[in-house]
């Protein structure tokens, strides 16, 4: 029988069949369960890095040693790790190394929507690009015998769509691989610029086997059909053509770097009109037309977002696809938001109501943006919340740094705060730095990290202790504060923010995801004291709301897990726990 | 299952709301029927309590991993502006089945938008074949709320015609044990409502 997978598990049991023996990876969405899956394998040695650019340089060091490894990352990871990356491809490989670049088009959970693919050309990389499950198992475990035949890290190039869909595949036999030898070669492993130097005439005669090989090997196939309209695509993008266009002729790409060009000329020659289908960029489509083909793309399709099988179906046969049904009024958008008990609700209301300039971060408390909660002014990429502080200290002056601080979550801060945190205390900042430390990686579903204490395989080890860590810095006024306890934490704040001095505030509470044991006793809206001010609304928690009608409010006591914010914020006392029974 | 036209079910909802274990339970049984099965599911940030989706598409040769705007089969949605929100997806003879639940969006909770009234007698208007259920009160009479999703998995299965007892193979595949006895509850309360 054969078993539905999503495209993420397909690529682990890929890595496993091909006798994977390492695998490292920073969680991002959409690319974490490849590496928590990998994980579940005791013969394969698993760990979440602190960051990409570290996972990449330990898969870098087990390839060198021998092992078959992969290293999985969502696509802005792979900015994170572009340095060992450009370098990692002119050393080359000893035992097969594939990186798995995760793309978001849509930006379902990302902050921007670059195209990987871009990577594979500027690294001298080859790219590989699955359609559904079966090709990226299949993919990946054919992607580690390349990556030992052209001695070169190979990346596959999944997107969201492929990565959260359940597609069936046949499983295949696990290869039993023995590790390589090591044997010291610095001339390949050394770049020193005189070595590089022969090592990038080496990756310049590995693009052009590699281009050879994309001309027969079986992942790109032509699929003759009707030949008045011929479709040269690639990934999902291929599920929806052949969806609403099952007849037309089709150039199905599985290597999209490099491209084959005999092959797209062979098939550009056979059809009337030549398209491409490829999600954000140009990227097949400008290759084919610095060869001189006529070609047609992005002048119908969009640079933006995800592609659907109804816009393929509107773009090349003109259909509008859909009913258009119209309610009698605008229906209520539903943004994702903070859960209820959340410990950053307390910390982003608090910084809204004291009219603070707030540099974010990436994690859930990026949604600290949204309304009712309002307090983030920028946001860019994992842990520039606090370089950005600084930044901004620097250009204004430091009484400006008096209103001003940088908000960074526990996994966040490890991944890529640290560095700026040095910079701060080096160049004579006054920062104030909040570390939002819940304990885990929340946003991916909750996965461990170096400060939590435990390993991606549940095992115990050493808890990185922040507070010390932030002290070595060179950080003389650390405080560590309960974010649901309002006004301690705008005290400490208030007080922090005075200071002509870096300091850090760690506001500590455990993920309401993570905590097994909230109370069982609920609360109620006394409606004699309700003043129906609704500032118990202003805080944005599905546990609470406000009837217009009786212009009180009221509990949702299924949502509510009594974290004790909102009595907090009630200045009428109006919110008291209920007898217990 | 050679020549079977590809079925489209979306599953909408909130997130948190357990459409993600809904479309799962389907898709394994639909598997075990030895249909070619796609899924299509929504994780990570979108999950915090925003909208959320699950697409499953069956049938002897299934291409695209999301329904085609407008050739959705099923609609079951776990609460009714979900319900509004994804109609333009189903078919004009298509189903639509709707949880009696509203789940205030934070528009509505902030005060700034007001939740809409009569939502499933205007669905009717545009889908005949639409219904309400109550799968929250049936969840809490098993004696577990969190259970709904499995009263909605009952429903699904049996509009679809899939055989009970694999349906509970699959619930017992995919619930911890300990929640077992009162998910199978859960299922035969909303197997047998229709």
């Amino acid at each position: 029988m054969k078993n539905l997978m999503i495209g993420n598990e397909a690529v682990a049991r890929g890595a496993y069949e091909a006798g994977v023996r390492a695998a490292t990876a920073y969680p991002g969405t959409p690319s974490t369960e490849i590496v928590s899956k990998l994980a579940e394998f005791s013969d394969v040695y698993s760990e979440w890095a602190p960051n990409e650019k570290v996972a990449l340089e330990v898969g870098a060091g087990a390839s060198i040693a021998g092992v078959r490894t992969l290293v999985a990352m969502k696509h802005v990871g792979v900015n994170v790790a572009a340095d060992p990356l450009y370098t990692f491809s002119y050393t080359g490989v000893n035992g097969g190394l594939v990186l798995v670049s995760a793309d978001d088009p849509g930006m379902f959970s990302s902050q921007n929507e670059q195209d990987n693919r871009g990577y594979g050309k500027f690294a001298k990389l080859m790219v590989l690009e699955p359609s559904d499950s079966q090709e990226a198992k299949d993919f990946t475990r054919l992607a580690f015998h390349l990556s030992e035949y052209f001695d070169g890290p190979i990346m596959l190039r999944i997107t969201t769509r492929l990565a959260h869909s359940q597609t069936l595949v046949e499983l295949g036999e696990i290869e039993q691989v023995e590790i390589k030898e090591y044997k010291k070669e610095a001339p390949k492993y050394v770049m020193l610029p005189g070595y590089a130097k022969e090592r990038h005439i080496a990756v310049e005669q590995r693009i052009i086997k590699q281009r050879e090989y994309a001309e027969t090997s079986e992942l790109n196939v032509i699929q003759w059909g009707d030949r008045k309209l011929g479709i040269v695509t690639s990934g999902v993008s291929y599920q929806y053509v052949k969806e609403v266009l099952p007849h037309v002729s089709v150039l199905k790409l599985g290597i999209v770097n490099p491209l084959p060009e005999r092959l797209i000329k062979e098939f550009a020659a056979g059809v009337e009109r030549l398209v491409v289908v490829e999600e954000l960029e140009p990227f097949i489509e400008e290759q084919i037309k610095i060869w001189g083909i006529t070609v047609e793309g992005k002048n119908i399709f969009s640079l933006v977002d995800e592609y659907t099988p109804e816009l393929v179906e509107e773009k090349l046969l003109g259909n509008q696809q859909g009913n258009d049904f119209q309610f009698k009024n605008d229906l209520p958008g539903r943004p994702p938001l903070l859960c209820p008990g959340c410990p950053h609700r307390g910390v982003f209301y608090t910084l809204n109501r004291m009219k603070l300039t707030v540099m974010g971060d990436i994690g859930c408390y990026t949604l600290g943006a949204l309304a009712p909660l309002e307090a983030i002014d920028a946001c860019i990429c994992m842990g520039a919340s606090i370089g950005s502080a600084l930044g901004f200290e620097k250009a204004k002056g430091d009484a400006y740094d008096r209103k001003t601080v940088a908000v960074i979550g526990d996994s966040t801060f490890v991944h890529s705060g640290i560095t700026a945190l040095i910079d701060v205390v080096y160049n004579k900042g006054t920062s104030t730095v909040l570390i939002l430390d819940n304990d885990t990686t929340a946003m991916t579903g909750h996965q461990n990290h170096p400060g939590t204490g435990v390993t991606i395989d549940n095992k115990p080890t050493h808890k990185l202790d922040l507070e010390a860590l932030v002290k070595a810095i060179g950080v003389e006024h650390v405080r560590i504060v309960d974010p649901l306890r309002l006004n301690e934490l705008r005290k400490v704040l208030q007080e922090e923010l005075a200071r002509l001095e870096p300091s850090v505030i760690i506001a500590k509470r455990p993920c309401a995801l993570i905590v097994k044991d909230h109370p069982k006793q609920k609360y109620f809206v006394d409606d004699d004291k309700c003043k129906s001010c609704k500032l118990c609304i202003k805080i944005g928690c599905t546990g609470i709301s406000f009837n217009d009608e009786t212009k009180k409010a009221y509990f949702n006591e299924h949502n509510c897990v009594t974290c004790g914010l909102c009595p907090e914020v009630c200045s009428f006392d109006a919110i008291s726990l209920k007898e217990e029974h | 299952m050679e020549g079977t036209k590809t079925r489209n079910i979306l599953i909408a909802g909130v997130g948190g709301q357990g459409t993600l274990l809904t479309s799962r339970i389907i898709a394994w049984v639909l598997v075990d029927m030895s249909y070619d099965v796609k899924v299509s599911e929504v994780h990570g940030m979108a999950q915090r309590g925003g909208s959320v989706v699950s697409q499953v598409r069956y049938g002897s040769k299934v291409y695209s991993p999301v329904i085609k705007k407008g050739d959705a089969d099923i609609l079951l949605a776990f609460e009714k502006l979900e319900a509004a929100r994804w109609l333009n997806y189903v078919k004009p003879a298509g189903k639509v089945i709707i949880n009696d639940e509203q789940v205030d969006p934070l528009p509505v909770i902030s005060g700034k938008m007001k939740y809409p009234q009569n939502l499933e007698k205007q669905i009717v208007g545009f889908i005949n074949d639409a219904t309400l259920v109550k799968a929250t009160d049936i969840a809490v009479s098993c004696g577990e709320i969190r259970a709904a999703n499995v009263v909605l998995v009952g429903i699904l299965a049996s509009v679809l015609n899939l055989p009970a007892e694999k349906v509970k193979e699959a619930i017992k595949e995919m619930v911890p044990p300990k929640a077992l006895t009162v998910n199978i509850k859960a299922f035969e309360a909303g197997y047998n409502l229709v």
